[in-house]
């Protein structure tokens, strides 16, 4: 390596070093609202209310956390949101079945389809919304948690990016699976779904964190205990802030911690799922 | 099927509804609801409300749009320095808010907002200015919720343009700085043009995002204090679901899927002009 040539590197790392101020006063501003929420979940009442603020509790307690249990009904939220995501994940079968369908069938319906599909993506869900509770309302699925999934279960985003991706798998390894006997649904799961992986990875995380954090609908479509998932639970709470915080941030704790975990595992299948979906 | 059925199919229905005066009690009486023509966008022309709600939508999208890009820009621009263990983690950072549920932010930020025991006015009270009632005054209501909007938007554009950032190619750079070229004008002039289309892509869903915008207002200050912080998304939900106009709502949909497929189509064309 020749004198310049180190210095440049050197000077590089400087630069490297000196961008990562802002960059990091960024991100700490970015991540202040959760570190203040689980501070405060572990408060006691009287001190998350004391002015000034302190960032960090004097003395811990997990008080918040067991009241949401034994107080609260948060443990059946927290199985209906589960139920939520398991229902989600059918869904996403279905939409790579689409997808497949798309790239390896065309024919004049199915480019009119897409061109469909295509389309719903532009509209507001708040367009939709109505129409869509009347749909849901005719079909006798409110306050059930199959009509909370249901209208997200196939979107249309997922199917396009499905279809993007199965297209590239060569005709002639279908043909030789057919030639051999195969199915048509064997084909899908032995050769075009695995070979989709990282897609459907992507996509898998992106249907989890999704219908985990649902609210709007599971808020119109619920009318009962029964059917309430944690964000509608928590959405409950939010309106009584004054009265306790801790059990607040406990709960929205509780709703957080989850996704931030699985998102920090899978964050850079995220990243790399972005850069083959075309987006770029 | 599910999404013809999900996503077609409900334009369609509120197309049509938007020409009756369908509210909760013709749910049950199919057989009251009445056909008005027009009436409902005639209505809609004259209430204030539905224009106040339009003129703070509009506002957010000349405001929010640029503001999220660049920021978006610099923070993608910034995290594609270096793959190292730091910067991955300063990525998570960036990203957590744009994964987290709504709720649960909401939650969060009305506490921080607080006027009693938050962190914001404890922060300017540091700095020697004056407490402001965050979520009760209309002027610092409208800047709060568009505040927790930006907040939430940077991390998701960040990833797009992150992604397409380190998909230009490292050679390109290197001919344009044995060329001459410096730090700036090889990002003008090289790296700007690469990732062009994911630069356009996050404008157009920025701009779509601010044009549907609901979540922050809706949950924060539910449009209030007195409709300051009313988007014409809010107003739509609010006369459909909590008035039950159907009829009246689905008229103002109507309004905003014809403004959202003209801001759309006009962009592109300006893209394929330009290009």
């Amino acid at each position: 390596m020749t004198r310049t040539q180190s210095r440049r590197r050197a000077r590089e790392r400087v630069a490297t070093v000196l961008i990562a101020v802002p960059l990091t006063l960024g991100a700490l501003a970015c991540a202040l609202p959760f570190v203040w929420m689980v501070a405060n979940s572990v408060k006691t009442r009287s001190e998350a209310v004391s002015y000034p603020p302190h960032l960090l509790p004097s003395r811990w307690t997990f008080a918040a956390y067991a009241k949401l249990f034994t107080e609260l009904d948060f443990s059946r939220y927290t199985l209906n949101t589960v139920a939520l995501v398991a229902i989600g994940l059918v869904g996403l079968l279905l939409t790579a079945m689409a997808g497949y369908g798309f790239a390896k069938f065309p024919g004049r319906a199915l480019g009119w389809g897409f061109f469909a599909v295509l389309l719903t993506m532009m509209i507001p869900a708040q367009v939709t919304m109505i129409p869509t509770y009347l749909v849901v309302n005719a079909a006798g699925l409110t306050n059930n948690l199959v009509g909370i999934a249901l209208p997200t279960l196939v979107s249309a985003f997922g199917v396009f990016l499905f279809r993007q991706f199965m297209i590239t798998i060569p005709d002639s390894l279908l043909e030789a699976a057919r030639i051999d006997g195969a199915s048509e649904l064997r084909i899908f799961f032995a050769i075009a779904l695995p070979v989709s992986r990282p897609i459907l990875i992507v996509q898998g995380l992106l249907t989890v964190i999704a219908s985990w954090n649902s609210f709007l609908w599971p808020l119109i479509l619920s009318s009962s205990q029964r059917t309430y998932t944690l964000s509608v639970g928590l959405s409950l709470l939010n309106k009584q802030i004054t009265t306790d915080p801790t059990v607040q941030m406990a709960g929205a704790a509780l709703m957080t911690l989850p996704i931030i975990v699985l998102f920090f595992l899978a964050q850079r299948h995220i990243v790399a799922g972005f850069t083959m979906s075309g987006i770029k | 099927m599910l999404v013809a059925i999900f996503g077609l199919m409900p334009i369609l229905v509120a197309a049509g509804v938007s020409f009756t005066d369908l509210d909760i009690g013709g749910l049950a009486h199919p057989e009251t609801v009445r056909v008005v023509g027009a009436a409902n966008y005639v209505q809609l022309a004259g209430d204030p409300e539905f224009w106040s709600a339009f003129a703070l939508t509009a506002g957010y999208v000349v405001v929010g749009v640029p503001l999220i890009t660049v920021l978006a820009l610099a923070v993608a621009t910034g995290l594609n320095r270096s793959d190292g263990r730091f910067y991955r983690l300063l990525r998570t950072l960036y990203f957590l808010p744009a994964v987290t549920a709504l709720v649960a932010i909401s939650v969060i930020w009305k506490y921080m907002f607080n006027g009693q025991f938050g962190l914001f006015n404890w922060l300017l009270d540091l700095v020697g200015l004056p407490a402001v009632n965050w979520l009760s005054d209309p002027g610092s209501a409208q800047i709060a919720v568009g505040l927790v909007a930006v907040w939430r938007a940077i991390g998701l554009n960040s990833i797009i343009l992150l992604a397409a950032l380190q998909g230009v190619p490292a050679e390109q750079l290197e001919a344009a700085a044995l060329d001459g070229a410096g730090p700036v004008r090889r990002y003008l002039h090289v790296v700007l043009p690469q990732i062009r289309f994911a630069l356009g892509f996050v404008v157009m869903t920025t701009l779509i995002g601010w044009l549907q915008f609901f979540d922050e207002p809706f949950v924060l200050t539910d449009g209030g204090p007195v409709g300051a912080t009313t988007s014409l998304s809010l107003f739509l939900f609010k006369r459909g679901f909590r008035l039950n106009e159907f009829g009246y709502a689905s008229a103002g949909s109507i309004v905003l899927l014809v403004t959202i497929a003209a801001v759309t189509l006009i962009q592109l064309r300006l893209r394929r002009a330009h290009d």
